[in-house]
């Protein structure tokens, strides 16, 4: 079970004198239960690589395949794999207008029909899957702080159920604690089964939440992997905007001075091989 | 489903060509001769010249021909109902007979030179936004109006009301396609369902934008206080606007063919006219 997108590439404005090319053949295969990020400066067209996951855009070459399904474009069962493939918008907080937080979260799934008992089961699960306080179901999403409102947000994607989630840059605008619990969150709807697909441009998230990451720049891919491969690459071959986490940049001056450890070590692995070189000294 | 298209209706397209030159306020007087030229025109053959004048348009702006048309397009409809109304209810000798309605020989000239004329007023007018800046324009608009401030008429406010509604046009555009794509991600469903359900599924569009709209008037106005704007303060300027030998023999130009549109309106054509008013 997987979503595949196979050499895609997208231009915006065809044959107008805005034209601007967003993606030149990128190809991306995400599993269930899998954290792939998205990684790339402004501009580097992973918004619009996030909207093509959803089907909200769809490919002018290549393809883009769903659970073994390929989706042809104004499909009528791309509805369908839209409630699979939940999409999470940057400041997703903008799209509220219901006056309740409930209403909010009811949106989605009462739009792919749900209804009464099972209405209200879908928003207590997504509720409590979010991590949400049961207690501001009934306040005004407006009047929430920033993270309680993201995390509305995501509740509403989630309680449609979807088996995929995409969110473009989740932790945009929110400060260190909101970033924290966000993450923790997303690592345990990944752990419940849930594919999660994070668009960021913060590369040190990315490298140490990510089963794979993608890095774009100007729409095509840089380099496509571990996070392990991911950083061999960058520190050899640096893209224009993409700032190499400092612990990565320590760790590469480690292997200069002859310490043989991967780039992508935690704490506990760096310290333990300094130890390991200090005692063969 | 297909979005709003960034490109939106009347947009500038930046260029160096002689009309994108010319002063601001130039182009605006330009375009309200124009427009009166039009509105005295009454016979298709009349036409023929405006299509002549959209051509050398386009060769001395640089902008192709079907993007200057296209700009056009938004008023199609309303062109079209126009073309139909007065087809069929303009009284006179029938030609061709559908039913209860019938089409006249007098419907036929008033409703083609109706639809033209509403077409080309939309077409000049494009014309001007697409190669006028927004803030060129403002600046013209403001300058052209200045003698109303002896009415103690706020033309520099009205200018700045003008810059910020306009500079907000695209953003606007751009936020409503995004919110528009969170909810369809989230299901919403525009196509469906009886009028009253149609009109309802836009909630969640309209409620969202009113919400940025507010959020960012807000956010601007203190901008401006925090820079100290002063509404009305005598302000000097960091570009000009000159007027130039060039504006003054283009004004010159287009008004000598105007007159000739008109004249050839007046005598000319009327011939073709009265003779197919013979038929």
């Amino acid at each position: 079970m997987s979503i595949i997108a196979d050499d895609i590439s997208y231009t915006y404005n065809t044959g107008t004198p805005a034209e601007s090319a967003a993606l030149r053949g990128v190809s991306l295969t995400v599993e269930r239960g899998e954290w792939v990020s998205i990684v790339g400066h402004t501009g580097s067209g992973k918004s619009t690589l996030a909207q093509h996951l959803n089907l909200l855009l769809t490919p002018q070459s290549g393809a883009i395949s769903i659970d073994g399904v390929e989706v042809k474009p104004g499909s009528k069962r791309s509805r369908e794999f839209r409630r699979r493939v939940g999409l999470v918008f940057q400041y997703p907080e903008t799209q509220f207008f219901a006056e309740t937080v409930r209403a909010e979260i009811e949106f989605a799934p009462s739009n792919w029909g749900s209804r009464g008992d099972v209405l209200k089961e879908r928003v207590d699960e997504a509720v409590s899957s979010s991590g949400l306080d049961p207690l501001l179901l009934d306040k005004n999403p407006f009047t929430l702080s920033g993270g309680q409102r993201r995390r509305v947000a995501i509740a509403s994607v989630i309680a449609m159920k979807p088996d995929y989630l995409v969110l473009d840059e989740p932790t945009a605008g929110l400060d260190a604690t909101g970033i924290k619990e966000l993450t923790q969150l997303l690592g345990k709807l990944r752990n419940a089964g849930l594919a999660v697909v994070q668009v960021t441009h913060d590369l040190r998230s990315a490298l140490s939440l990510s089963d794979k990451i993608l890095v774009l720049e100007n729409g095509s891919c840089v380099v496509y992997g571990s996070p392990e491969l991911v950083a061999e690459y960058l520190v050899d071959n640096p893209v224009r905007g993409l700032v190499i986490p400092p612990v990565v940049r320590f760790v590469s001056g480690l292997r200069e001075k002859g310490i043989d450890i991967p780039l992508n070590s935690g704490l506990g692995e760096i310290i333990k091989s300094i130890e390991v070189f200090k005692g063969r000294l | 489903m297909r979005f709003m298209s960034s490109l939106s209706i009347g947009q500038f397209i930046p260029g160096e060509s002689f009309i994108h030159r010319l002063d601001p306020r130039c182009k605006i007087i330009a375009t309200i001769i124009l427009m009166t030229g039009l509105f005295m025109a009454s016979g298709i053959p009349d036409f023929a010249l405006w299509i002549c004048l959209l051509v050398i348009f386009s060769t001395l702006s640089g902008i192709k021909l079907t993007t200057i048309l296209r700009s056009g397009r938004p008023v199609l409809f309303l062109v079209l109902i126009t073309v139909v109304l007065n087809l069929f209810w303009t009284p006179g000798s029938p030609l061709v007979r559908l039913g209860p309605l019938s089409v006249t020989r007098e419907g036929l000239i008033v409703a083609s030179s109706m639809g033209l004329r509403l077409l080309f007023l939309v077409i000049f007018a494009g014309i001007l936004m697409m190669t006028t800046s927004p803030m060129a324009f403002s600046d013209g608009l403001e300058r052209l109006m200045s003698p109303m401030a002896v009415l103690r008429f706020p033309t520099s406010e009205m200018a700045m009301m003008m810059t910020i509604a306009l500079r907000f046009i695209p953003t606007l555009f751009e936020e409503t396609d995004r919110i528009l794509k969170a909810q369809i991600s989230r299901g919403a469903d525009f196509e469906s369902g009886g009028l009253m359900r149609r009109a309802r599924s836009f909630i969640p569009i309209l409620v969202p934008l009113f919400v940025l709209v507010f959020q960012r008037a807000e956010n601007l106005a203190v901008a401006m206080e925090s820079r100290c704007y002063v509404p009305g303060a005598p302000r000097t300027r960091m570009n000009p606007l000159r007027w130039s030998g060039r504006d003054s023999s283009a004004l010159a130009c287009l008004s000598v063919f105007v007159l000739f549109a008109i004249f050839c309106d007046r005598y000319v054509f009327k011939i073709y006219l009265t003779w197919f008013a013979a038929q």
